[in-house]
């Protein structure tokens, strides 16, 4: 569904990714796990559109995106949430879900919001309130929730766990459970790899903007050297 | 008594065009991070264009129409043409070019109008209101009315409408936007486009009181700007109510100490506010969480 083939890109002089190369099929959860300043959000920059690549190609159901604007690859399903949650702060949270419908014109946008409600019962509750002032768990759900209502087929999470206290870290992790069950893909980048590896069909270990392993989730957590460079074990 | 409330008529009839001005800077400036020193060409170009077509036999609602469209297409033009080629330019760069901007559209006006000062009839006649005393023009009212309907407008766009909260989105948080979809080198295009017109409007509804020439819009930018700074840039009430304070400030100084330091007060203000409290009356606070 994804397939990522020599990506090259830099900020400035800084290279942060030479060469990466990745697939990702229809309905897997695929872990992307490394170091700090690995070049894991960057890659998800690329896949989104944020940050233009100087080599290589993406294609996404069969198509070059290489130089589609992001709106235009949200178009196509492709829906970020990035690192740091990134919601829009003073706007009420059902703006939020609004706008992450921004793209669609059918009728099902209201059904939506109310079924993403029934799903997580805190964003229902603070409805009307500024997403400035959510808690952190709350305004992860947010954003995840905001990606959910442009109806993704690929969804890129970017460290979904960080910050968060370990009761909701378990909740986020259903979460995309969840979302593999009703077919949506997900591509993940977390700081817990052992969590990541464990729900996750294969993965990826990237290294100073090159990926070094891949493998099923298992092989990964088995792994020798995966486990002392990366998963602390 | 009566002085007291005729300075505050001029006063507010004034501060609602400072209010206009600052409304359109805070406009640009959410959206795309530009304070557009060009904002005044806008109140200027409102006025001499409907002047000129008005003069050329247009009724004078059609005149204020297409005034407000030219200004709207100029805030597009100065977007697309001038600020998006320069992305990712510093912001004092950004200020620079809004200035050469200005100075064209100003060389421009000279060239297709006129150096002379114009002035259009009165929407509704010159026969002055008596209010305890005080008299009150009704073109003010127009002016005040004027400004009304557009701050409920932009409300209602900015609340109501599912743009308006794209535009708001963007102005929040860039990266967010993008990726939620929203195109937003065209919501910053809009913005544009939304502060020539709020501009032209301003000028159009001003131009029988105080008259306008091809040079107007440098003062009313810097007037503007201080109005801004007073309510806090970025913060659309804010605005209307720095520019509403500016224009009190002015009169009731020009009446009581001078009119000479008239023009003088709106720099006086700017000090004091950046010396003072530089978030300004209502500054933009940050509610963010890590």
């Amino acid at each position: 569904m994804l397939a990522v083939e020599g990506v090259v890109t830099a900020y400035g002089r800084i290279v942060a990714l030479r060469g990466v190369s990745l697939d990702v099929s229809e309905g897997e959860i695929v872990a992307l796990i490394g170091a700090n300043g690995a070049g894991k959000t960057t890659l998800l920059r690329v896949i989104s559109g944020i940050q233009p690549i100087q080599a290589g190609h993406i294609h996404f159901a069969g198509e070059s995106i290489d130089r589609l604007a992001a709106h235009r690859r949200v178009a196509k399903g492709i829906l970020h949430v990035p690192e740091g949650r990134q919601v829009f702060g003073p706007l009420c949270v059902e703006d939020h879900l609004r706008l992450g419908a921004y793209l669609r014109k059918d009728a099902a946008i209201a059904a939506d919001i109310e079924r993403l409600y029934a799903r997580f019962p805190r964003l229902k509750k603070s409805r009307h309130r500024a997403a400035g002032n959510l808690s952190g768990g709350e305004q992860q759900m947010l954003a995840i929730g905001r990606a959910l209502m442009g109806r993704p087929r690929l969804l890129l999470l970017d460290e979904p766990s960080m910050g968060l206290a370990p009761m909701l870290v378990d909740e986020i992790f259903d979460v995309i459970i969840d979302l593999k069950a009703t077919g949506i893909t997900v591509l993940l980048v977390e700081q817990n790899a052992v969590a990541a590896l464990a729900i996750a069909d294969r993965g990826y270990v990237i290294e100073t903007g090159a990926i070094v392993h891949s493998g099923t989730g298992r092989v990964l957590l088995e792994d020798p050297k995966v486990r002392a460079s990366y998963l602390g074990l | 008594m009566a002085e007291v409330l005729q300075f505050c008529f001029s006063g507010l009839t004034v501060g609602a065009v400072y209010a206009l001005v600052a409304l359109g800077f805070t406009i640009i400036y959410n959206a795309s991070d530009v304070v557009n020193f060009a904002q005044g060409e806008f109140v200027m170009l409102g006025g001499m264009v409907t002047v000129a077509l008005a003069a050329a036999g247009m009724p004078l609602p059609v005149a204020a129409v297409a005034a407000v469209g030219v200004a709207a297409v100029v805030g597009v033009a100065l977007h697309r043409l001038a600020i998006e080629p320069a992305r990712g330019a510093s912001p004092v760069g950004l200020i620079i070019i809004t200035i050469g901007a200005s100075i064209f559209i100003r060389g421009i006006a000279q060239v297709v109008f006129d150096k002379q000062f114009h002035k259009l009839p009165a929407f509704s006649g010159d026969t002055p209101f008596a209010v305890l005393g005080a008299t009150i023009l009704p073109q003010s009212l127009w002016v005040l009315g004027g400004t009304a309907a557009i701050v409920v407008g932009l409300h209602v766009f900015f609340e109501r409408t599912l743009i308006g909260k794209a535009v708001a989105a963007t102005a929040a948080n860039r990266l967010a936007a993008r990726l939620a979809g929203i195109n937003t080198t065209s919501m910053m295009t809009l913005s544009f486009a939304l502060a020539g017109a709020i501009g032209a409007v301003a000028g159009i509804l001003v131009t029988p009181i105080t008259l306008t020439s091809y040079n107007v819009g440098t003062l009313l930018a810097l007037k503007g700007f201080a109005a801004g700074m007073l309510g806090g840039i970025g913060n659309p009430l804010g605005a209307v109510l720095g520019g509403l304070m500016l224009g009190l400030i002015e009169a009731f100084g020009a009446g009581y100490l001078s009119s000479a330091y008239k023009d003088g007060i709106a720099f006086v203000v700017i000090l004091v506010v950046l010396f003072a409290f530089p978030r300004g009356l209502i500054g933009k606070r940050s509610a963010e969480r890590v």
